[in-house]
């Protein structure tokens, strides 16, 4: 039985994480000795970054002007009409510059980067969104760039790889494992080792070694803060729940951060059920995982007897992935969030079903989100509220899901 | 019986900087590995660092990573990796052997319960790669309980103010990082080590060991004049990997190279 945080007193997200990066039992720092020093560094500059109005005032000013934000909270008709019950909006950050959430932390992360004086960055990526983001910010700061992803996710985001070499970014494929994101993390962080005082990581997920949860969990609070203010202009009320997929769980932290201490708010993260839950076949960490400490933190981890971390399958890149961001296993505790998966087959016809219904095409990750929202849809009554977030678009997965569907294109 | 101490001890006595061996247990098959320990042990060898394969190793380079995939591919578990430790231990009683590892091995079954199942195989102390000191409270407990070492490494990025901490946690020795990076043959030694020992040696009595990227004898000459202990790893990890065809050549090999490694390691003047 792994430990458990105490549950007696409600927790103040504000306080979160401790000074060591811990949310409960969960987090930490938890990485070789060289990098020590450099996440101290990135912590004093995020702290004395976050308290500068400078700073904000000019994230908020390339937040609106590059990446397009505020993004729309859409009232999706007719997957109302189709699910007959609760009230269906999409929380819409697809719809922003490189097609999903990810440009929100890449552009506070460069800022941070470049406050810093390094010259260089460095980013892992999964299905390519954060790569692109990486990419994009890169390009716009005139930082050198070198994104690292898994040769299996390089042959299913072919478009992706593309899109990162057009804006700059060299890619390097990562050979080892099972070639998808964590490997291309492992890589990265070795990349950091050798040439940590010039460069930059800028990790893409709530996840890692303190103070990266915390912090990119605060570059998408943004999220959760416009629903909250559009919802409220629109209907004049919270929504009944929220909805959001959970790889590492940053599009989920920030949309639900604005919301856990609402306890009239619902929060559910949907992991990705892959096949079926069984070893190897999915990547739903809160399935079959249990305590253990990968890649600088300690969290949730699909793992084997002996500890060493297991096979993992989706059919999303971005949700394929062996720990959860530990904010997640924390308020899972505590029963603040709770959570669910949605398996690949079911996700297919989601693709389809947002597609045909509402014009939109969502991407694979944040498809796990809508399949669990419109089963929930289905059993809310007509008077309740259900916001999806719609973390990113679909257009990077078509060629796969084409593929899947036995469709030849071109 | 302080296996490490003594290893320290009687290396200084010869006016000798202590040759520090790395191997991955199991690596590429559990007899091999345990002739390939075998030959290192018998060939100048005065500790033994045993890495413990994981499906993760992010600080190690490619050598290493490939090192502990044929291991598991080979079949190594924990309770293999114990099993060739008891080995060692019956044929090597004076011999000290170092676990080289990462933390999840130590932490998924219980920290406690690990630590001390390497004791009662024989370990005599560890180095977790992933754990610094701000997290290791329960590691050091636990190797306080069963009589381990600890060992913690300093980086050329460590800063004087970490140094007090660092030196607190370890019992066994410290471990400088020649270079920022991951482990792996490199042409040069870097420069700067006798000020890094210094250094770390102004914070603690312990013995300070120096390795990541040595590979020639001439390398370990070079970092024997500053350190109480030299390191090589990949470069004995790379006359297995040559040897992958032809597995009964591995052990004779290596005894050659780690003789000549080990001479190396005699303090001039």
């Amino acid at each position: 039985m792994p430990a458990t945080a105490d549950t007696s007193a409600p927790l103040d997200r504000f306080s979160l994480p401790d000074a060591g990066g811990h949310f409960g039992p969960y987090g930490g720092v938890f990485v070789p000795e060289t990098l020590m020093t450099a996440l101290e560094e990135l912590g004093a500059a995020y702290k004395a970054a976050k308290k500068d109005p400078g700073f904000q005032a000019e994230l908020r000013h390339h937040l609106k002007e590059f990446a397009g934000r505020p993004t729309e909270l859409y009232f999706a008709e007719r997957l109302t009409q189709h699910c007959g019950g609760a009230k269906i909006y999409l929380k819409r950050e697809d719809l922003l510059h490189t097609g999903a959430h990810k440009i929100n932390n890449a552009l506070g992360q460069a800022l941070l980067a470049r406050r810093m004086g390094k010259q260089r960055v460095i980013a892992e990526t999964g299905a390519g969104q954060h790569g692109v983001a990486t990419a994009a910010v890169c390009a716009k700061f005139g930082f050198e760039c070198v994104i690292y992803m898994g040769a299996v996710d390089m042959e299913r985001q072919a478009l992706n790889v593309f899109r990162m070499r057009l804006m700059g970014a060299e890619v390097r494929g990562v050979e080892a494992g099972q070639k998808t994101l964590k490997e291309a993390i492992n890589e990265a962080m070795r990349d950091w080792v050798t040439n940590v005082r010039g460069t930059h990581y800028i990790l893409g997920s709530a996840l890692g070694a303190h103070p990266y949860p915390m912090m990119v969990r605060d570059f998408h609070r943004v999220i959760g803060a416009e629903t909250k203010e559009q919802l409220r202009a629109r209907e004049g009320r919270l929504p009944d729940e929220i909805v959001a997929c959970v790889g590492g769980g940053s599009n989920a932290m920030g949309i639900f951060f604005e919301f856990l201490e609402e306890p009239g708010v619902r929060l559910v993260g949907v992991e990705a059920g892959g096949r079926s839950i069984t070893r190897g076949d999915h990547a739903a960490r809160f399935e079959g995982g249990k305590l253990g400490v990968l890649q600088g933190c300690k969290t949730y981890i699909l793992q084997n007897d002996d500890g060493q971390i297991e096979l993992t399958h989706s059919v999303s890149a971005g949700l394929d992935y062996a720990a959860i961001g530990p904010e997640h296993a924390l308020y899972r505790d505590r029963q603040r969030i709770t959570y669910a998966y949605a398996c690949d087959d079911e996700v297919l016809e989601s693709f389809q079903l947002c597609s045909r219904l509402e014009g939109i095409i969502p991407a694979l990750e944040s498809t796990h989100a809508l399949v669990h929202g419109l089963k929930r849809a289905k059993a809310m009554r007509p008077d309740q509220i259900l916001v999806i977030n719609l973390s990113g678009r679909g257009d990077k997965d078509v060629n796969q899901v084409a593929k899947m569907l036995g469709v030849t294109l071109g | 019986m302080d296996r490490i101490a003594n290893a320290f001890a009687r290396a200084r006595a010869a006016n000798r900087a202590a040759f520090v061996a790395y191997l991955c247990a199991g690596d590429p098959d559990f007899d091999t590995s345990l002739a390939a320990c075998r030959a290192l042990l018998q060939n100048g060898t005065d500790i033994l660092e045993l890495g413990v394969p994981f499906s993760d190793p992010l600080a190690d380079g490619l050598t290493n990573q490939l090192a502990a995939q044929r291991a598991l591919a080979g079949g190594m578990t924990s309770a293999r990796v114990f099993e060739l430790v008891r080995r060692l231990r019956a044929e090597f009683p004076e011999a000290p052997i170092v676990f080289y590892t990462y933390y999840n091995l130590v932490f998924s079954n219980g920290v406690a319960a690990y630590v001390r199942a390497a004791h009662e195989a024989g370990v005599d102390g560890m180095l977790t790669l992933d754990l610094p000191p701000e997290e290791a409270g329960e590691v050091e407990a636990a190797c306080t309980t069963y009589g381990v070492k600890t060992v913690f490494i300093v980086a050329p990025t460590t800063p004087d103010a970490r140094l007090p901490k660092i030196a607190d946690a370890a019992t066994g020795f410290i471990y400088y990082v020649s270079r920022e990076g991951v482990t792996g043959v490199r042409a040069e030694v870097a420069g700067g080590i006798g000020e890094a020992v210094a250094r770390i040696k102004a914070h603690t009595a312990l013995p300070v060991v120096v390795g990541f990227g040595l590979s020639t004898r001439a390398h370990v000459a070079a970092v024997a004049a500053h350190a109480d202990g030299v390191v090589v790893g990949s470069a004995l990890v790379n006359v297995i990997r040559d040897h992958l065809a032809y597995r009964v050549a591995i052990a004779p090999r290596l005894a050659v190279v780690a003789a000549d490694l080990a001479a190396g390691a005699v303090k001039m003047g």
